[in-house]
C-alpha cells in the first residue's frame, strides 16, 4: 500500500476516533460512537500492516492474537466495581508500550536524521520514554491502591516537594547529557538511568495521594497516557499517533480539571499530595449525638415519603449494594414515589464510577442526576438515603472555612425533611473529618453493611 | 417482666397507654403484656384486638396492679373512684411506673411515690434533646392538640376555611392567627393551611420565622428587638416594652382575623394573658378563639378551662383534653413514645428493664428511683445539638492571611511572556517537519477540548475506557518498528504490540459492555 493511501487511512481513522469521543455526549449515541472507534482502530492497524515498511507478519499476528485474547478475557470478566482498577492497569500498559516503542526507536539503526532534526528526535525519544515510564509506574501504584493491595493512605516523605523538584531537574540535566552522548554513539545508560528516575517519580507521585483523591489521579494518568502516545507520535513522525494522543491527553486533562473543581482543590495541590496540610486553623470538632434508626422505621419513612433521593458513594461499590438499591428503587417507583439518584462528580474512585454501577444494576439513566441538576431540589425531599458516602454530603464544606474540604460543592441533603445515612459503623470517612450531617437533627443513621441493610429494607417494604 | 396497662380513671380520659400494634412490639422486646379489660374501649381498641396481638386481658384491677412488674399509664396515679383507693397504693412495693407525673406541680404525689419505694419515670420529664425526640410524648400530644384545635375551631366557625369562587358568589378564605409556634402551633398552622385558610403566626422567638414560612404561613414581625428563646425550646417572659408592642399587634390582628389559636406557655408559670376582653369584643361576630393554655389559666382573659363559652358572639374554646378527644391517634403516638423509651431501657431486648442513670435520657425521665427523689435531674450536658447552619454561604478559607507576592496582572503577564518566548524559540529553531507535526498536535488538542466538554458526566467512566482503547493506537508505533533489523527491536516492538492490543481489545469491549448497560 502506498504511503499516500496509508496517510489517507490515518485521516479516516482520526475522524472516526473523534466521532467515537463525541458520541459520548449522549447515551443514545454512545454505542455507535464506540463502534466508530473500533472501525477506526481496525483501519489504522490494517493500513499500517499493509504499508511497505512492514514485513514480519507472523510475529505481528501472534502478538495481536495473544494481546486480543488477554484483553477480551479482562473485559468480559471484570466486575463493574473493579472498573477503576481495570482503567488504571490499562493506563500502565499504554505507558509501558510507549517505553518499549521508545527504546525500540532508539536502537533502530535505520534512522537517517542529522543535525537539529536528529537532536530533536533524540529529545522526543527521551520525553516519550519519560512520560511513558511515569505513566507506567504511577498507574501500577494507582492500581495497587484501588485494588487494596497497597494502603490507600497517602505516604508523605519528608521534603517531598524538593525531592520531586530534584528528580525533575536531574531528568532535564540528563536529557542534555543524553543528546550529547548520542552524538558519540552512546546514551543507552543515560536513557536507562532516566527511566529509573521516571519510574521512581511516578511511584512517589501516586503514593502521596490519598484515597479520596483517586478520581483526580486516575484521570490525570489517563491524560499522561495520551501525552505518552503523542510523544511517541512526534518521535516517529506519525500524525495519527499525535492526533489520538492529543485527544486522549486533553480528555484526561479536562476530566482532572472537572474532578478538581468538584473538590474545590487546585490541580497542583492534588498532585503535590497530602491532605489538609495547607489549611490554616483547625477544623471545627463536631459534637452531638447520632440518632439511630432501625430497618422497620426506615421502611416506614420511605413508605410515607413522596420525593426520595438516593445518594450513592464509594461505600455502595464496596458493599456491592447497587443491585439491591435498584430493587428498592423499582419497588418505590411502583408505589408511585418520585425516586431520583443524585451523583456527586467525585463519588467513587473514578469519574462516572457511580453511573456505571447504577447502569449495571439497570437503574434507568433518566432518573440519575448530576449534582448541579438536583442540588436545588433538596428542600422538597421527604427522604434522602445516603449510601456509603461521607465527604460529598458534608455540610462543613460550606460553613466551616477550616475544614479540609472547605469550599467543595456538596450535595445539600440536610435541607430535606429526613436523611437516612447508611454506614458500616461510626468511623470518619477518608478525609478524616467529622461530618456534622451525622448528628444533624434531620439525620438518622442506619448502621451495618449497606447491602444487608438495603436487603432488609427491601423485605420490610414488601410486607 | 410483665408490663401492666390499667384503664385510665381520670374523668373524661379516653386515651390508653398502649395499642395492639405497640403491644406486638413490646412482646418482641421480651416483655409480657397484661391489659385491664376495656382499657382501650374509649380509644376504639377492643380487648379482642389486644388479645390477638398477644396481650393477656385481666379482669381484676387489683390483680393487674400487684402482679405487674411495670405499670405504664397516661395520667399520673390518682384516686380510683370505683375501688376508692389511690393507685399509688395499688402498686406493689418497690414497683415501677411510667406515666405523666408533672413533678414540679405534684410534690405531694412525688412524696407518696417515694414512700412506696417506687421507681418512676415521668414521660413529661424526658429531656428535649434530639436523641430523645422519639420518646417525646409532650411533642406528640402537642401535635395532636394543635391539629385538634383547628378541627374544633372549624366545628364552631360558621364558614369555610378555604376561599372559593362559586356560582353563588365569592367566599373569602378564613384568616387564622396562631400565637406561639411550638409543636402545637406548627401543627395548627399545618392543619389550618391544608384546609385552605390564610394563616399568620406570631412567636417571641424570631428563629421560628423560617419554620413558619416553610409552611407557607406569614410570620408576624414586631418592630422590636429582643431575644425570646429560653431553655429547653420554650419561650421566656419578655420585657414590658416588648409585651406592649406585642399586645398592640394582637389588638390590630384581632379586628381582622376570624380565628385565633393561642398556644403560649412559659414553663412553671401561669400562661401569659395575651387576648384581653377588649380584643375579644373587637372581633367579628362568629369568630372563634381556641385557647390551648386553658389548663394554665388561659392566654385569653375570658377562657374557661374545659369549656366552650360564647362572649359577644365570639366562641372561646378552652378544652384541656384535646389529645384525649383524638384518643385513637394519641394512644398510638403515646404508646409508640413509650415503646421507644422501653427500647432504651431494655437494650438487651430480654424483657428486663435497666434504669441506667448514666444515660442522659433515662436519667432525665427518672423522678424517683427505689424510694429516692431524683428530680430535678442535673442540668443536661448540652441543651441543643450543634445543628450545622444550613444557609451559611461558602466562606473563602483565610484568604486574607497572606498578601500575594505579586499582583494577578503581573503574574499573567509573566506567564504570557514565558509562553511567547517558548513559542518563539521553537519556531525559530525547529525544522519544518517538526512544525507540521506540531500544527497537527495543537489543533488536535483543541478538537479534544471541544469534544470532551460535551461528554455527559454520567459517561465519564466509558470515556476513560474508550480513551484507554484508542490510546492503544501506540500499536502503530510498534508496527512500524517491528520490521527493522535486529532481534532486540523485534522483541521490544513485539511486546509493545501485544500490550497495546490488550488495551485496544479490552478497552473497546469493556466500553461496549458498559454502554450496553445504560438503559432508559
Amino acid at each position: 500500500m502506498s504511503q499516500g493511501l496509508v496517510t489517507m487511512s490515518y485521516i479516516v481513522a482520526s475522524i472516526l476516533f473523534i466521532f467515537s469521543l463525541s458520541g459520548l455526549s449522549h447515551q443514545e449515541k454512545a454505542r455507535s460512537g464506540n463502534r466508530y472507534g473500533m472501525i477506526g482502530m481496525g483501519i489504522a492497524i490494517a493500513a499500517t500492516v499493509m504499508s511497505d515498511t512492514v514485513s514480519s507478519y507472523s510475529i505481528i499476528i501472534i502478538a495481536l492474537l495473544v494481546g486480543s485474547f488477554m484483553g477480551t478475557k479482562a473485559a468480559l470478566h471484570v466486575k463493574m466495581t473493579q472498573m477503576p482498577e481495570l482503567v488504571a492497569i490499562m493506563h500502565s500498559l499504554v505507558g509501558m508500550a510507549a517505553v518499549l516503542v521508545g527504546y525500540a526507536n532508539f536502537i533502530d539503526p535505520t534512522s537517517v536524521l542529522t543535525g537539529v532534526e536528529k537532536n530533536i528526535h533524540e529529545v522526543e525519544i527521551y520525553i516519550g520514554i519519560f512520560i511513558g515510564a511515569v505513566t507506567f509506574s504511577g498507574s501500577v501504584i494507582a492500581f495497587g491502591k484501588l485494588s487494596g493491595r497497597i494502603s490507600g493512605n497517602p505516604v508523605l516523605l519528608p521534603a517531598r516537594h524538593w525531592l520531586n523538584l530534584g528528580l525533575l531537574i536531574t531528568s532535564i540535566w540528563l536529557c542534555i547529557h543524553f543528546v550529547e552522548s548520542v552524538q558519540t554513539g552512546g546514551g543507552t545508560w543515560v536513557l536507562l538511568l532516566m527511566t529509573l528516575i521516571a519510574l521512581a517519580f511516578g511511584v512517589h507521585m501516586v503514593m502521596a495521594i490519598g484515597g479520596a483523591d483517586m478520581p483526580v489521579v486516575v484521570s490525570m494518568l489517563n491524560s499522561y497516557s495520551g501525552w505518552a502516545a503523542a510523544a511517541t507520535g512526534f518521535m516517529l513522525g506519525n500524525d495519527l499517533l499525535i492526533v489520538v494522543g492529543a485527544l486522549v491527553g486533553s480528555s484526561g486533562a479536562i476530566l482532572s480539571y472537572i474532578m478538581c473543581r468538584a473538590m474545590n482543590r487546585s490541580f497542583i495541590s492534588v498532585i503535590a499530595g497530602g491532605f489538609g496540610t495547607t489549611s490554616g486553623g483547625s477544623a471545627r470538632v463536631v459534637e452531638g449525638e447520632v440518632q439511630k434508626i432501625n430497618i422497620q422505621e426506615a421502611a416506614e419513612l420511605l413508605q410515607d415519603a413522596r420525593n426520595i433521593m438516593i445518594i450513592p458513594g464509594y461505600g455502595m461499590a464496596v458493599a456491592h449494594a447497587q443491585h439491591t438499591v435498584n430493587e428498592v428503587c423499582k419497588l418505590l417507583l411502583d408505589k408511585g414515589k418520585n425516586v431520583r439518584f443524585g451523583i456527586h462528580p467525585v463519588a467513587g474512585r473514578m469519574p462516572g464510577h457511580m453511573n456505571v454501577l447504577l447502569a449495571e444494576a439497570k437503574v434507568p439513566y433518566d432518573i440519575v442526576y448530576e449534582m448541579d441538576e438536583i442540588n436545588e431540589d433538596f428542600p422538597d425531599m421527604d427522604v434522602t438515603i445516603v449510601i456509603g458516602a461521607n465527604d460529598i454530603v458534608n455540610p462543613s464544606a460550606l460553613d466551616d472555612p477550616n475544614s479540609p474540604i472547605a469550599g467543595m460543592p456538596v450535595l445539600e441533603c440536610w435541607k430535606g425533611a429526613h436523611t437516612i445515612v447508611l454506614k458500616r459503623s461510626m468511623a470518619s470517612g477518608y478525609a478524616g473529618v467529622d461530618n456534622p450531617l451525622f448528628v444533624h437533627e434531620h439525620t438518622q443513621m442506619l448502621f451495618g453493611d449497606a447491602n444487608d441493610s438495603m436487603q432488609a429494607v427491601l423485605k420490610a417494604l414488601r410486607n | 417482666m410483665i408490663i401492666g396497662i390499667p384503664k385510665e380513671i381520670h374523668q373524661g380520659e379516653r386515651r390508653v397507654a398502649t395499642t395492639p400494634a405497640v403491644t406486638e412490639q413490646l412482646l418482641k422486646l421480651g416483655f409480657s403484656v397484661s391489659i385491664e379489660t376495656g382499657a382501650g374501649t374509649a380509644a376504639n381498641f377492643s380487648d379482642e384486638a389486644y388479645q390477638e396481638a398477644g396481650a393477656t386481658i385481666v379482669k381484676d384491677v387489683k390483680k393487674l396492679w400487684s402482679e405487674s412488674d411495670l405499670i405504664i399509664k397516661v395520667r399520673g396515679p390518682e384516686n380510683n373512684p370505683t375501688l376508692d383507693v389511690d393507685e399509688v397504693e395499688l402498686l406493689a412495693d418497690g414497683g415501677q411506673l411510667i406515666s405523666f407525673i408533672w413533678p414540679a406541680q405534684n410534690e405531694d404525689l412525688l412524696n407518696r411515690l417515694t414512700a412506696k419505694n417506687l421507681t418512676v419515670l415521668a414521660m413529661d420529664s424526658i429531656p428535649r434533646i434530639s436523641r430523645a425526640q422519639k420518646c417525646d410524648a409532650l411533642s406528640s400530644m402537642a401535635n395532636i392538640a394543635g391539629y385538634r384545635a383547628v378541627v374544633e375551631a372549624a366545628q364552631h366557625f360558621g364558614r369555610f376555611f378555604t376561599g372559593q369562587i362559586t356560582a353563588a358568589g365569592r367566599v373569602p378564605p378564613a384568616k387564622v392567627m396562631v400565637i406561639g409556634v411550638g409543636v402545637a402551633g406548627l401543627a395548627a398552622i399545618g392543619a389550618a393551611k391544608s384546609m385552605g385558610a390564610i394563616v399568620r403566626a406570631f412567636d417571641t422567638r424570631p428563629e421560628v420565622k423560617e419554620q413558619v414560612e416553610s409552611m407557607d404561613a406569614e410570620f408576624l414581625m414586631l418592630d422590636f428587638k429582643e431575644e425570646g428563646a429560653g431553655t429547653g425550646g420554650y419561650a421566656k417572659t419578655m420585657s414590658k416594652e416588648f409585651i406592649a408592642a406585642e399586645m398592640e399587634l394582637f389588638a390590630r390582628q384581632a379586628m381582622e382575623v376570624d380565628i385565633i389559636i393561642t398556644t403560649a406557655l412559659i414553663p412553671g408559670k401561669p400562661a401569659p394573658e395575651l387576648i384581653t376582653q377588649g380584643m375579644v369584643e373587637s372581633m367579628k361576630a362568629g369568630s372563634v378563639i381556641v385557647d390551648l393554655a386553658g389548663e394554665q389559666g388561659g392566654n385569653c382573659k375570658l377562657t374557661q378551662a374545659g369549656k366552650v363559652v360564647v362572649k359577644q358572639g365570639v366562641t372561646i374554646i378552652g378544652y384541656t383534653d384535646l389529645p384525649s378527644r383524638m384518643a385513637a391517634q394519641s394512644s398510638q403516638l403515646y404508646g409508640t413514645n413509650l415503646r421507644h423509651l422501653l427500647t432504651e431501657l431494655c437494650p438487651e431486648k430480654n424483657g428486663v428493664i435497666d434504669v441506667n442513670m448514666d444515660d442522659e435520657v433515662i436519667r432525665g425521665a427518672t423522678v424517683t428511683k427505689a424510694g429516692k427523689i431524683t428530680w430535678p435531674p442535673p442540668a443536661p450536658k448540652q441543651m441543643t445539638s450543634p445543628a450545622p447552619q444550613t444557609e451559611a454561604p461558602a466562606t473563602k478559607a483565610v484568604a486574607v492571611a497572606s498578601k500575594p507576592l505579586m499582583p494577578e496582572m503581573a503574574k499573567q503577564a509573566i506567564i504570557l511572556a514565558g509562553v511567547a518566548l517558548l513559542l518563539y524559540a521553537v519556531g525559530a529553531n525547529a525544522p519544518a517537519s517538526f512544525m507540521t507535526h506540531f500544527t497537527v498536535f495543537v489543533l488536535s488538542c483543541f478538537i479534544g477540548y471541544e469534544v470532551i466538554w460535551n461528554v455527559s458526566a454520567s459517561l465519564h467512566t466509558p470515556l476513560m475506557s474508550v480513551t484507554n482503547a484508542i490510546s492503544g493506537i501506540i500499536v502503530i508505533g510498534a508496527l512500524i518498528q517491528i520490521s527493522s533489523p535486529g532481534w532486540l527491536i523485534t522483541l521490544l516492538a513485539g511486546l509493545a504490540i501485544l500490550i497495546a492490543s490488550i488495551n485496544i481489545v479490552g478497552g473497546f469491549l469493556v466500553t461496549r459492555r458498559m454502554l450496553e448497560m445504560f438503559r432508559k
